[in-house]
């Protein structure tokens, strides 16, 4: 089985859950081929063969490093082709689903996206995709010979199997007509954790009362290395940006740790946090939702406990 | 300006979602149907631009009749028109072939970001990628200056502006526009717009849902004392071992 992983950058270097794409399709078994568009740093290239890929393919032309999802759907259905691939394996993101979903009709191949396990390969081609916003799963069977995987954040673990891959470039075809959208301008928070792709999590809700409090929230998220979010009302109140609203209509998180702080745990909310491997809440009402939903919580005022969990946090260290 | 805005009929964002038959069949059992939350956004959007450039609105939905109530919403709501594609949704491809089948000739094609069943969050890139023509997703802001839309994209950690030309398909969210709600001279005059009910176009399915599984439930929560915090860390490390 050939497997091609496209591989996502962010500054030259390789994201995270592209790297578990990259896992997840040396889990399958089969040859492994990374792919790369873009500009990217040649070390970073070489590294991706430490999480099973055998090679690594670099198409580094300039003009691809504007994210056209119609260019780069183009490019890797034609990947696909030149590598004799039987399953394109990336992870899901704002860019990576859709030119998924693209690269399927192309090449007519079946397509499943939010992939959380392996597939199971005893009877017919089988995976594990989470539906109802994380609320259930469906097993569905990808009958075609082709397949396009887009996997969920922790579908697989990143652990170092290997040692370099070496690095060839790929001289990609680029078709005019394919650069069908112009991005103007990218505004993007730098040097924060990407709330998508963080193991800990700290969000703030209602209860933190109003923006000029964040500094506590955040001072807890910086002792954990964590990224911070919050509840639909602070979004659109405008506490916060719409980025960091963590829920069903807003971002949905899969990290190790999520920790909710003044927020009661509307259903919705939840939809968006379901996936944490362990949930924090700490609300000062004992009667909140959300304590029903979390592995520990903690009945007491924000305003006095983060600081005091802070200094915790870095005591500990 | 001809806009189609494709909606998904969908278990309330509050529904308990249970399994019958072995599971392999979706429990509707007291549940209560809604548009798409996203695709709610997508129709609110297009209304706008009818109110405010002259467009007219036509919405579609893939599904069997028990989907019209929906569908009469969104004429209340001020679509000036409708078709239903007879047919069960059962995945994306499908989905988005019979979106296409319907949508040539309109100038731009709004839907949500993703259904929130299924959240597959691809149709409108299929539905793109079949008519030849942009998909952008998930759009949060969306205007447009002659032949040419200005969007604002949300990216992980941050959003890009976008231009690209006319016709379009994108994928919606908020804050693109406020959900509306119908007034009652719109759900009087939704019950006279017409409603087509067409037949599917038949594909091949590619993708075959076999079986349904629920999360595995959750242990009851320990709670930990507010003057205690410290006992919170060292929890997460020695019994969770998430620190």
């Amino acid at each position: 089985m050939n497997i091609l992983v496209f591989v996502e950058t962010s500054e030259g270097k390789a994201r995270k859950t592209s790297l578990e794409a990259v896992a997840y399709a040396k889990g399958m078994g089969g040859t492994v081929t990374a792919i790369v568009l873009g500009a990217a740093d040649v070390n970073e290239l070489q590294s991706i063969g430490k999480y099973g890929a055998t090679k690594v393919l670099h198409a580094a032309d300039a003009k691809l490093n504007e994210h056209v999802i119609q260019v780069y759907s183009s490019v890797l259905a034609k990947a696909m082709q030149d590598e004799n691939t039987d399953v394109l394996v990336l992870a899901n993101s704002s860019l990576g689903t859709p030119v998924a979903a693209k690269v399927a009709i192309k090449t007519g191949a079946s397509f499943a996206s939010n992939v959380t396990e392996l597939p199971d390969t005893s009877a017919g081609f089988v995976v594990k995709r989470s539906i109802y916003t994380g609320k259930a799963f469906a097993l569905v069977e990808l009958k075609n010979a082709k397949k396009v995987i887009a996997i969920k954040k922790n579908a697989a673990e990143l652990k170092e199997v290997g040692s370099n891959a070496q690095v060839s470039n790929y001289s990609a075809t680029l078709n005019d007509a394919d650069f069908n959208t112009k991005t103007l301008s990218t505004e993007k928070a730098t040097g924060d954790i990407l709330l998508p792709e963080a193991e800990i999590v700290v969000s703030g809700g209602r209860g933190m009362k109003g923006p000029e409090h964040w500094g506590i929230l955040e001072a807890l998220a910086k002792a954990l290395h964590a990224a911070t979010g919050c509840s639909k009302p602070v979004s659109d109140m405008g506490w916060r940006p719409h980025h960091e609203h963590v829920g069903q209509t807003g971002v949905k998180v899969a990290p190790q740790l999520y920790i909710a702080v003044g927020i009661s745990g509307a259903i919705q909310h939840l939809a968006g946090v379901n996936s944490s491997k362990c949930i924090v809440v700490i609300n000062k009402d004992a009667d909140a939702p959300f304590f029903k939903a979390a592995d520990y919580g903690i009945v007491g005022d924000a305003f006095d406990i983060l600081p005091k969990l802070t200094e915790a946090v870095l005591a500990a260290k | 300006m001809k806009i189609l805005v494709c909606i998904s009929h969908v278990p309330d964002t509050t529904s308990k979602i249970a399994f019958i038959d072995n599971s392999t069949k979706f429990d509707t059992t007291g549940v209560q149907y809604i548009i798409g939350p996203y695709d709610d956004y997508a129709l609110a959007r297009a209304i706008e631009l009818k109110e405010s450039s002259g467009a007219t609105v036509t919405v579609l939905n893939v599904g069997l009749a028990d989907t019209e109530p929906t569908i009469r919403k969104a004429l209340a709501i001020g679509a000036d028109d409708a078709i239903r594609v007879n047919a069960e949704p059962t995945d994306s491809l499908f989905v988005a072939t019979q979106i296409a089948e319907h949508a040539k000739g309109y100038d731009l094609i709004l839907m949500g970001r993703e259904s929130i069943d299924f959240n597959s969050g691809v149709v409108h890139a299929m539905v793109g990628e079949m008519l030849g023509i942009p998909s952008v997703s998930p759009v949060m802001k969306l205007d447009i200056e002659g032949t040419k839309v200005k969007m604002s994209k949300e990216i992980e950690g941050g959003k890009e502006q976008v231009e690209a030309s006319l016709p379009l398909v994108a994928g919606c969210q908020e804050p693109i526009a406020e959900w509306k709600i119908p007034n009652m001279r719109g759900i009087m005059s939704a019950r006279t717009k017409a409603l087509k009910v067409v037949e599917p176009k038949t594909s091949e399915q590619s993708v075959v849902a076999k079986k349904y599984e629920l999360p595995a439930p959750k242990g009851a929560v320990k709670m930990i004392s507010a003057d205690n915090v410290g006992e919170l860390v060292t929890r997460l490390k020695t019994e969770a071992k998430v620190l």
